[in-house]
């Protein structure tokens, strides 16, 4: 049957692991004073000592090289400010025309949008879905979803959920492929520039801006230091 | 300094926030995060089966979806209809080749590289090879970082199909082989996603049934 679950991550000792030889170190550049802490790398189980890193600082598994932290200091605020500004682009990129198209006369308009709705129109329901999924409920849900946890943990506190929800943004954020969704639009913008007057809108201005801002907000976000101030704080 | 995995050591790592859980008598059946009360698994369930016919079905999806149109512009009362390779060859004589190229890396050269790469780390992980395990786990990274950006073409198609709308002048529309090619895209992020790479270095020459072995499926 299931075991009650050991919680033994809080040691920075090292508690959990028998006598023996030390755990080996990560390939580090730019260690700041304090304690290590124990990890596993996600990718090939190494147990790693792990120091508290500078902002920016990498460590690599010595074993596989991959990254099993990434130094991000101010992780809360700089990750909310980053949200806050992709949120109001991903409202402008959803507000204003993505291209227009001017052609004997006639001027479509599409927005981010109109390509679900006119597949779903047209009666390919499932792909209008997988569009609208990965170009607008993903993104919008995981920086809602943010927002909802890492506001109030600025404040100390725990949102209702927190935990749960903080899992889920991790499962989301597969899905929002803004960036991909980008290039798609430059592609039907060259295709089409060929044989229609095609004008690009305001909207792709947004969401060509939004891609550099949704880079740096995941590399601003540290999962670690969250889950360990969601450890820390009291409920909302 | 000796290495030594988690695993040995009755740690299991929590997929959803990281957390190293002790579970002192080497079971993880049913148990959960104390933290964030996602499933703890020393190795994904059944990894090996679940990528393998995630990885079959995405193979026969590949081949309507290449062999169906993914969409047919009406133009003046004339339908041509494209697949994704006869709309690569159009981007070409119409001498637009970065588009050409584009189009072609992002839904012929991706997909196709994904499923070699996964058949390759499943065969290869399923011999027991103690080959290139800092590479392999390398390539499992470029597998994971890359697919999404097959999606490409179905954002093409449904950005066409929204702006020509001209009625009878001139109509763009979603054909069948785009959406096999859209389950193509969706079923093999979830392959990428059910393969655990911490098996490239579980599985290196060791005896069949070795405890790592009994662990992974108890
Ligand atoms: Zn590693
Ligand atoms: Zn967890």
């Amino acid at each position: 049957m299931a075991t009650p679950p050991v919680d033994r991550t809080d040691d920075s000792t090292l508690a959990p692991l028998p006598a023996g030889d030390a755990p080996v170190r990560p390939v580090v550049r730019g260690v700041v004073a304090g304690p290590e802490h124990i990890v596993a790398c996600h990718d090939c189980d190494l147990i790693v000592s792990l120091p508290p890193l500078a902002d920016r600082a990498l460590a690599r598994c010595p074993r596989c090289q991959f990254v099993i932290h990434r130094g991000a200091h101010h992780t809360i605020e700089r990750t909310v400010a980053l949200t806050i500004a992709a949120l109001v682009l991903f409202t402008a990129a959803n507000a204003f025309p993505l291209l227009t198209m001017k052609a004997q006369g006639n001027e479509t308009v599409a927005t981010i949008v109109s390509g679900s709705r006119i597949l779903w129109d047209q009666g390919n329901r499932g792909l209008a879905g997988l569009v609208l999924l990965t170009t607008f409920v993903a993104p919008l849900l995981h920086s809602t979803l943010l927002l909802y946890v890492l506001v109030p943990l600025g404040f100390g506190k725990k949102a209702p959920a927190a935990a749960d929800v903080f899992r889920w943004i991790g499962h989301v954020r597969v899905w929002s492929m803004a960036e991909v969704f980008v290039l798609g639009v430059l592609v039907s913008l060259v295709k089409l520039a060929d044989m229609a007057d095609i004008v690009p809108g305001i909207a792709l201005w947004a969401l060509g801006l939004l891609i550099p801002v949704l880079t740096a907000s995941l590399a601003t976000l540290d999962p670690d230091e969250v889950w360990s101030r969601l450890d820390r704080s009291g409920e909302l | 300094m000796k290495q030594r995995t988690a695993m040995a050591e009755n740690l299991v790592t929590c997929h959803d926030c990281h957390k190293l859980v002790h579970l002192p008598d080497g079971h993880d059946h049913g148990t959960r995060c104390p933290r964030c009360h996602g499933a703890l698994h020393f190795r994904k369930p059944d990894s090996l089966q679940r990528t393998w016919a995630l990885l079959i079905a995405a193979v026969v999806l590949y081949v309507p979806a290449n062999v169906y149109p993914i969409m047919r512009v009406t133009s003046l009362g004339r339908a041509q209809a494209d697949t994704i390779m006869s709309g690569v060859v159009h981007l070409f004589e119409h001498g637009m080749w970065p588009l050409a190229l584009i189009v072609f890396f992002a839904s012929i050269v991706v997909p196709m590289a994904k499923l070699f790469a996964l058949v390759h780390l499943l065969v290869s992980v399923q011999r027991r090879s103690p080959k290139k395990p800092v590479e392999r786990t390398k390539l499992y990274r470029l597998t994971e970082m890359f697919g999404r950006w097959s999606m490409v073409d179905i954002y093409v198609v449904a950005m066409l199909a929204a702006l020509v709308q001209l009625g009878s002048l001139a109509q763009v529309e979603a054909e069948l082989g785009a959406v096999f090619f859209g389950a193509t895209v969706v079923t093999t992020m979830i392959a990428a996603e059910s393969f655990d790479p911490r098996l490239i270095w579980d599985r290196r020459g060791r005896p069949k049934h070795s405890e790592e072995h009994s662990k992974t499926h108890g």
